[in-house]
This record gives C-alpha cells, structure tokens and sequence, in this order.
C-alpha cells in the first residue's frame, strides 16, 4: 500500500427533495428532504479497499455515486489527489488546487471528463450495465474511444490484455461475444475489464457480486483483488453484505440511515464491534452451521428501519437502539439531543456512540 | 408415514430452443412436522420443484413423469379445478420469493384475506374477520394493519401478511421460496425467527428454498442440495452441512462467507452450471468439479445410501470424506 491519501471525503451531504403536494405548497409549508447522505467523511488510502456498508436505504450507493459525479451534493466537499498528468491538464483548464487536491464538487462537465479516466465504476447487475449491442471487445473497447486513447492497432492489443487479464480465455473467443451469450460472471468480468482498461486510480464497486451465485462471488472478487493489488487502484466496495466485506476488504465503514456509525480496520469491526448498530447486523447474519437451527437468533435491535425524511433529532439510530435504552439518564439525553460524531476508541476504529466514547 | 412423498418427478420446459430440462428425476419424502431445506444455486431447479408441488409449473413447462403423494393420494394429474378447491392453500400453501408482488395493491391487507378465507375455506365474513385478526396476532402484526394498503407495509410487514395468508386454512405443508432473499439482513433473521416459532408452536411440515445455506441452516432438519436439476445429496442437516459427501456441497460451503470464526480463505467452483437444454454427459457437476475421476465423465451416478439418512449421488460416495 502506497499510504497516501486519495480521495478525502469531508462533511458529505446529499438530500433530495420531495415535491410537494399543492396544499402544502399554499400553505407555505417548507420543502421536506430525504437525507441520503448526512455529514459523511472518510479518507481513503491509496491501493486500498474501503468498504461501505449498510443495508437499503443505508445512504452507501449514494455516496458512491457522489463521488463519481453523477449525483450532486447539498453540502461539503470531494478531495481527490489526482495523477500529475491529470493534474497538469486541469490546471489548464483553470482547475484551483489545494495541497495537490481538486474539490470534485465544485468541477464542471468539461472537468469531470477528463476526471472520469481515473475514477470508474462496476455496477451491480451485469445484464443491464453491458449495452446488449455491443460485442466484448466493443465494450471493453469503449472508454478507451471515449477518451481518445492509442490508435486501433494499440487499442486492440490492450482489450486483449484486459480480456486475459478478467480470465476471459481464450480471449479470441470472447472478441465477438454479446453479453447475451455470456453468463452472469462472465459478464461481470467484461465490466471489471472495461473499468480497469484506463488504469484508474479509483474504482467504485457497487454490489458487485451480489446479483452472481455463491460458487462463483469468489473468483469475481479474487479478480477484482488481484487487479487493484497489480496496478495499485483504490477501491470502494460497495456492499449490504458484512461477511463478504470481510473478504476483501481493509478498512469497513458500517452506513446507517445516512452517517457512517463505525469505521475503521476490517477485522477490527467485525470481531470487536462497538456500535450498537454493526453488532446487530452480525448478529443477524446466518451460517450454514446446523447449531443454529431452532435457536431463536437474539436480535439486539429495535423495529424497522425508518425513512430518511424526517431524521430524528439527536441520534438517528436512537429509536432502534438497545443501548439507549439502558443508558443513565446523563448518556441518554445526549442521544436525544446531539447527534454523535465518530470518536477514536482505538487504533483505526472509530464509532458515533455517545455510550461507547 | 411421510405426509408427502415425490418420485422420479420430472418437469420440463419445451421452449423453442430445446428441452429444458429443469427438474430431471427428483424424489424425496417428508415427514409430519419436519423442515426440509432444498438448497441450489440459480438454475437448479428448485424454485420449478416448487410451482410442480403446488401444479403451477408456467408454461411451457410441465410435469412429464414421476408422482407427488400427497397423504396417500397422487396428485399429478388432479385438474386445475380440484388443485384449486382442494389441494392449494388449504392442503399445501406457499410463501412466494419478493412478498411485494403477491399482494394486490388496489385491496386492503384485510381484505384479501377475508377474501382468501371466503373463497378456500368457506368462512363468512364475520368468522373470516375474527380469523384474520388472530392469524395478524400470531406473526406479529399490529391489527392496524388490516385497513392498511400493501404499499404503507414495509418489506418485513409485507413478507408477515404473506406467511399469515399460507397458514390461514390450517395447511399440512408450507412451501417458502426464497421468504427473505429480498430483505435486508435485520428484518431477514426476523423473519427466520418468525419461521421457527411458527413451526414449533404448531408443528408446521415446511418445505424452505433458498440459495442460501446459512438461511437453509436456521431451520432444516433435513438438506436436499440440487445441481442442475438432479438431487446431489439428501439427509440430516446436522451432517449435509458439518460432513458433506458431495464435492459440489463441500465446494458451496466453502464459497461460503463466513462472518464468525477466523477468516480463511474464500473458495470458488470453476466454471458455471450447464445448460439444462444439454446437460454433459456421466455427472452433471463433472466439469466443474475438481475431485472428478474418468469414469464421472460417463457413467451418472444416482444417490447412494451412506446410512443414518445420508445420500449422495457421487461415483465417489462414500470415499470422499470432508467437514466444513
């Protein structure tokens, strides 16, 4: 790992706003928002995999959205160190740096078009993220075009080397492929391909392996490892699914209705869990350990999810939370109160629990 | 005696393409009050097994041989009219996979059952209303909910409308497809617990069907893993899932993620499961499998009885020996 810093996320917000009915409208009633993302910051090391995770509507794929671009925030910044190529063709463009870092936020299209060479995405479903029209080689092929790199002849030698790269062989079998002749994993690894054709420096993995079967997640992800661990990519793994997470990543940022609640050193938060939160995920998790059978699995959580539309005023997993509820009278009207910022409880381990810090 | 029992069932798929052939020669029996945990990856028959159990295999499939016994008496064949009256929800229900789309959304949670307990089982409205409300009590569900529409219900309450629709006529056999692959993980262990109260409280004979072996693992008293429309291995849970004797149920175990214990390594199974329209010659699992001897590539091995309840469909059954 190079150590330096990539990308740093600083106080992220993104709310959508609803539409209003006519009546609220005429009575003045003020825009309510859905709080997606609320006041998110982490940094990420470059040559790492960071890993957001959280179940539906936890604010994960948005922030990876964000940080591609395609999503605009209501408040705070994007960092990213770009390369010094990069770097040297936005500060033409007029591109103010700080400390070698570009806000992302405040980037125009222009901007973003050349940013997008070394910030790519693999998305979730490889039946709808490949265009059914397009062989293998085309696709992959693809960015490449975009961005105007090497004639035909290079072009094509390096689609093969990615196709060899992702284990397509032989690859000359796959060139004229569509994505309909090919299955779910195949097909995942023509769009891992396609993301790491431009060398990247950061690609954001959005549940990459959970639309693919068990037998087969692992050589996806194994793929994905070797690759960033070959050409030094940052990674942000998306993800609603903990065990896995523990696989391949080094650093596991657990999202809760917008706020990351614990971050910190893989294997660190997932065998000494502090917030309330991440320990009931993993204990919501089911082995296939028949010791588990007919034992009632103790849920140390409260309800349901609630929307992200009206958040609580204090801290937003107060309603669900077991430890609140047998916190001192001190604790608990901070929870009621302030909303909890991550605090340092160890080496590489943060949490947003005014009970644990 | 075993409340159902199925044989030689085959159902296939006559597509314009070729035969599929989706489920090819399944039997399996199921005892009163016991859980049996079909487990499979995507395209191995096992969401098909299901809709054949209850005669609703969409065309152009359907059921070509083998039986369904249900108490005594076969049902393969029975027409549509007396699967309808006699057989579905009230001799054998079904949890559907994505709880979502089996409410209709222009009627109140209430209503449709009331409906279902007037139309299948023959209660009046005031009988089916008092019915309603306990069968809301025993998953969980505030009243409330019956002048509710499906689209104010989250995913949980959803899936919890749906499992008090399958008990409702008090049936012998509950078929649960996937109940919990589309909700997150919190509401998912709900769910299970749900699922095993429900079971021990009123002796319920489940047949569950995931892809997911630790889901299969809560519940199963018996584990029935399918590959490419064949039985693979059957028998007691505590053994399929610790000792298994089939390399693609060791394979899959292996894949399988762990959250507790020390991490290990993650395995995967080379290559992708067959095309059902020409499955391969000899075992089905023979390309992918890594313990395959020459014979494999000929001969299909059927299941072999290793004792205590255990079978496995290897040539080498019973030679090879592994725990998870």
């Amino acid at each position: 790992m190079g150590g330096g810093i990539v990308l740093r996320v600083e106080n992220l917000s993104v709310w959508f706003p609803l539409r209003r009915g006519l009546i609220e409208v005429l009575r003045f009633r003020p825009r309510r928002y859905v709080y997606a993302v609320n006041n998110v910051s982490f940094a990420l090391r470059e040559g790492e995999v960071f890993c957001l995770v959280g179940e539906s509507g936890c604010g994960k794929t948005t922030t990876g959205r964000a940080l591609l671009g395609l999503v605009k925030p209501t408040g705070g910044r994007i960092l990213y160190r770009p390369s010094r190529e990069l770097a040297e063709r936005l500060g033409e463009l007029g591109v103010v740096f700080e400390d070698g870092f570009v806000d992302l936020v405040s980037l125009g299209r222009r901007e973003w078009r050349l940013v997008r060479r070394e910030i790519q995405v693999v998305y979730q479903d490889p039946y709808s993220s490949l265009n059914p029209r397009f062989t293998v080689k085309r696709s992959v092929e693809e960015p490449l075009i975009i961005h105007g790199i090497g004639d035909e002849e290079w072009r094509d030698r390096r689609v093969r080397e990615m196709l060899e790269a992702v284990r397509l062989l032989p690859v000359s079998e796959y060139l004229e492929r569509y994505p309909h002749e090919l299955s779910g994993g195949q097909r995942q690894r023509v769009a891992i391909a396609r993301a790491f054709i431009l060398n990247p420096r950061l690609v954001v993995a959005d549940e990459p392996v959970s639309m693919l079967d068990v037998s087969i997640r692992a050589e996806i992800l194994e793929l994905l490892v070797s690759l960033k661990s070959r050409l030094g990519t940052t990674i942000v793994f998306i993800t609603h699914d903990l065990a896995t997470a523990r696989y391949v990543c080094d650093r596991i940022a657990v999202m809760y209705l917008g706020s990351i609640v614990e971050v910190g050193d893989a294997e660190k938060v997932i065998r000494e869990p502090l917030h309330p939160y991440t320990r009931a995920l993993i204990a919501a998790i089911p082995e296939p350990d028949p010791a588990n059978r007919r034992r009632m699995r103790e849920l140390p959580i409260k309800g349901e999810v609630p929307s992200a539309v009206d958040l609580p005023r204090g801290c937003s997993f107060m309603p669900r939370c077991v430890v609140y509820d047998r916190a001192d009278p001190r604790i608990k009207r901070l929870c009621e109160e302030r909303r909890p910022g991550l605090a340092r409880v160890a080496r590489d381990h943060w949490v947003a629990c005014w009970a644990v810090s | 005696m075993p409340l159902l029992v199925v044989e030689d069932l085959r159902i296939y798929y006559f597509t314009g393409r070729g035969v599929v052939r989706a489920v090819d020669g399944v039997s399996f029996s199921l005892e009163p009050g016991e859980v049996l945990g079909i487990a499979g990856e995507s395209g191995c028959g096992k969401s098909t097994l299901a809709w054949g159990l209850i005669g609703l295999v969409p065309p152009p499939g359907r059921i070509v041989s083998g039986r369904i016994v249900l108490d005594g008496v076969d049902i393969v064949g029975l027409s549509e009219d007396v699967l309808r009256s006699r057989i579905r929800w009230k001799r054998i229900s079904m949890i559907f996979q994505g709880a979502m789309n089996t409410l209709t959304p222009v009627y109140t949670v209430g209503r449709q059952m009331v409906e279902l307990l007037r139309v299948h089982g023959g209660f009046s409205e005031r009988e089916a209303r008092a019915r309603v409300l306990e069968l809301l009590d025993s998953v969980g569900l505030e009243r409330g909910i019956f002048d509710r529409y499906p689209h104010e219900l989250s995913g949980g309450q959803k899936q919890r409308v749906t499992i008090a629709m399958a008990l409702a006529l008090d049936p012998d056999i509950v078929i649960a497809d996937e109940p919990t692959t589309a909700l997150d993980v919190v509401v998912q262990a709900q769910i299970l617990n749900l699922l095993k109260r429900l079971q021990r409280e009123k002796g319920i004979s489940f047949i569950l069907i995931s892809h997911d072996l630790g889901v299969i693992a809560e519940l199963a008293d018996k584990v029935m893993v399918m590959y490419a429309g064949r039985v693979v291995e059957y028998g007691p849970a505590d053994i399929v899932l610790r000792r298994p004797g089939h390399p693609y149920t060791y394979m899959l175990l292996r894949a399988f993620p762990r959250i507790h214990g020390p991490r290990g390594r993650l395995e995967y199974i080379p290559g992708a499961p067959p095309d059902l329209r020409s499955p391969p010659p000899g075992c089905r699992f023979h390309p992918r499998c890594p313990f395959r001897v020459e014979e494999c590539s000929v001969r299909e091995p059927s299941l072999r009885d290793l004792g205590g309840g255990h079978y496995v469909a290897c040539i080498r059954a019973g030679e090879l020996q592994f725990s998870v």
